[in-house]
């Protein structure tokens, strides 16, 4: 019991430094902020073009729920990019701890910080659109939004280990794989707009499920047991990607011991 | 069973070098793209030692120290830190470590209050034991106080040393490792960190190794120097030890100057192989 609560306090070190350095970067942060409305809103104008709300609300739900998930999966992969461009990727993986809780700090971190930036992104939403969210099922809409975050975590602990192992080309790569899922998953449109070779790639994207369901929440006020087989694959998914991730991110780890990349930038 | 605080016994890291051409698989293969940082090396320290690394630069010494900070895995050998291998026992073995690198390793926009407490939530030290023993480490190093709550890129190379001082220092770690600590420091900031250096060994009762460029500061700190030079230790002994097999190949008053070149330099290398054998075994290498 005490060596899970050390590792519990230790984990909570990393959501405090980072949102030390959230108060330190607040000029980066309103800039992010920012870009993030005006893109939301954006793409809200573009179904309001239309003069159909269903379509605004389809679209902004999209949008909203994309920031969610990318700052999930940019703040976990790109955690290793950050601490090796700092300079203190060595101080960090020194310390005392398991990799499970840096990871898990990590996370825990990236989650809440991402259902923040995403209520503030939603309040500018409301105050520029008059949407109705009469029908919709808050309660499913949280559920999703959790289980959906632990497959997000998993991937993006996956994505984590490539910064690790090609500090050059890694951060890049990470890009490569949230881009993927932005097209595939029907974040802006339906599915069955892709081209058919594509569309097997949306039914491995956690985001396609996330997406679909959340939907069905806020426009259609669907209840928890009418998403069955969808919201139980997306449990399976975060509960196998998880401990997924961090196996890889291990490998990861040992073949940067072994080669010598685990230093800082310069 | 009593364990030496830290041994090393035939250490060899390889690294593929950079740059090459070629693909991974074919520059893993090539075995001329293979770079030997550590060849080799075997040492042991005692527990409360001062023991130093000098060596110029790409020698091998902060190889070592990041092989021995659980950071990298060895090709060859065996290192232990009280009596736990490194590779094996990692976790323990970063319990009972804290190291200072040339370059502080800091979250340069944070404080070093923050980046302090940092420290302390991942050594698991309550923070506010950990924020007296700071302010005890500082005020020795003379920071001063007001200064804790600044942006560390807004601090002089000097101060952000001492707070990367202070950082290993207050987790009471048994084995410090120094990786050139006072390299671009100021005299005197160097002389508080030196100072401080052997306060921490005789307060802290904390085993050291330090690494430098420095002969005179590693003369004056370090109970036993190990020479360094392309990987290998060419010589290990006391001050006095090495000055003495220098001056027999010499015949004349050598400075701890003199001694480094003496058993790096052209002079020693010139007497090829059988030299470097001599030399070592003169000089107690294992």
């Amino acid at each position: 019991m005490p060596a899970l609560i050390r590792e519990i306090r230790a984990s909570y070190g990393f959501v405090e430094r980072n949102f030390n350095l959230v108060k330190r970067y607040m000029g980066w942060e309103v800039v992010f902020l920012f870009y993030n409305v005006v893109n939301t809103l954006t793409i809200g104008l573009i179904g309001y073009a239309t003069g159909d709300m269903e379509l605004v609300l389809f679209l902004v739900i999209g949008a909203l729920m994309w920031a969610f998930l990318g700052v999930l999966f940019h703040e976990v992969s790109e955690s290793i990019a950050w601490e090796r461009w700092e300079g203190t990727i060595e101080f960090t993986f020194m310390a005392p701890i398991r990799r499970i809780t840096m990871l898990l700090g990590t996370c825990l971190y990236a989650v809440i910080y991402g259902v923040l930036r995403t209520i503030v992104v939603l309040l500018f939403v409301l105050l520029f659109f008059d949407l109705g969210f009469e029908n919709a099922n808050f309660l499913s809409a949280v559920v999703i939004l959790v289980v959906s975050s632990l497959s997000f975590i998993g991937l993006g602990l996956m994505a984590a280990v490539l910064p690790l192992i090609s500090p050059e080309r890694g951060p890049q790569a990470t890009h490569i794989i949230q881009a993927l899922i932005l097209l595939v998953s029907g974040v802006y449109y339906p599915i069955s707009v892709l081209p058919v070779w594509l569309q097997p790639l949306s039914y491995i994207s956690p985001a396609t499920y996330t997406l679909r369901m959340m939907r069905s929440a806020m426009l259609d006020g669907a209840s928890l047991n009418t998403m069955g087989w969808d919201l139980l694959g997306l449990t399976i998914c975060g509960i196998a990607l998880i401990p997924i991730g961090a196996w890889i991110f291990n490998l990861g780890e040992l073949y940067a011991k072994k080669v010598g990349k685990l230093k800082r930038s310069g | 069973m009593i364990h030496k605080a830290l041994q090393c016994r035939g250490v060899t890291k390889t690294f593929i070098v950079d740059g090459e051409e070629g693909g991974i698989i074919k520059r893993i293969r090539n075995r001329k793209n293979r770079f030997r940082a550590v060849d080799d090396i075997s040492f042991t320290v005692e527990a409360g030692e001062i023991f130093g690394i000098i060596g110029p630069n790409g020698s091998g010494k902060s190889t070592l120290i990041r092989l021995i900070s659980t950071l990298l895995l060895p090709n060859e050998g065996y290192i232990s830190v009280f009596g736990n291998d490194v590779v094996k026992d990692s976790r323990k073995v970063r319990r009972l470590i804290n190291r200072v690198t040339v370059e502080a390793s800091f979250f340069k926009k944070l404080s070093a209050l923050e980046n302090l407490t940092y420290a302390a939530r991942l050594y698991d030290v309550p923070i506010k034991e950990a924020r007296e023993k700071i302010e005890h480490i500082l005020g020795r190093l003379q920071f001063p106080n007001k200064k804790l709550k600044e942006p560390l890129e807004n601090l002089s190379r000097g101060m952000q040393q001492k707070v990367a001082i202070a950082r290993a220092l207050f987790t009471r770690p048994t084995l410090l490792l120094l990786d050139e600590p006072t390299t671009g420091l100021d005299p005197r900031s160097k002389r508080e960190v030196q100072a401080f250096v052997r306060e921490a060994q005789s307060e802290f009762g904390a085993t050291i190794l330090f690494t430098t460029h420095d002969m005179e500061e590693a003369e004056s700190i370090c109970g036993r120097i190990a020479i360094i030079k392309d990987g290998r230790f060419v010589a290990l002994d006391t001050a006095e030890g090495l000055k003495r097999l220098a001056g027999n190949r010499s015949g004349k008053k050598l400075t701890m100057d003199d001694v480094f070149f003496i058993l790096t330099g052209e002079e020693w290398e010139g007497n090829g192989d059988k030299g470097e054998s001599e030399v070592m075994e003169n000089a107690g290498v294992d």
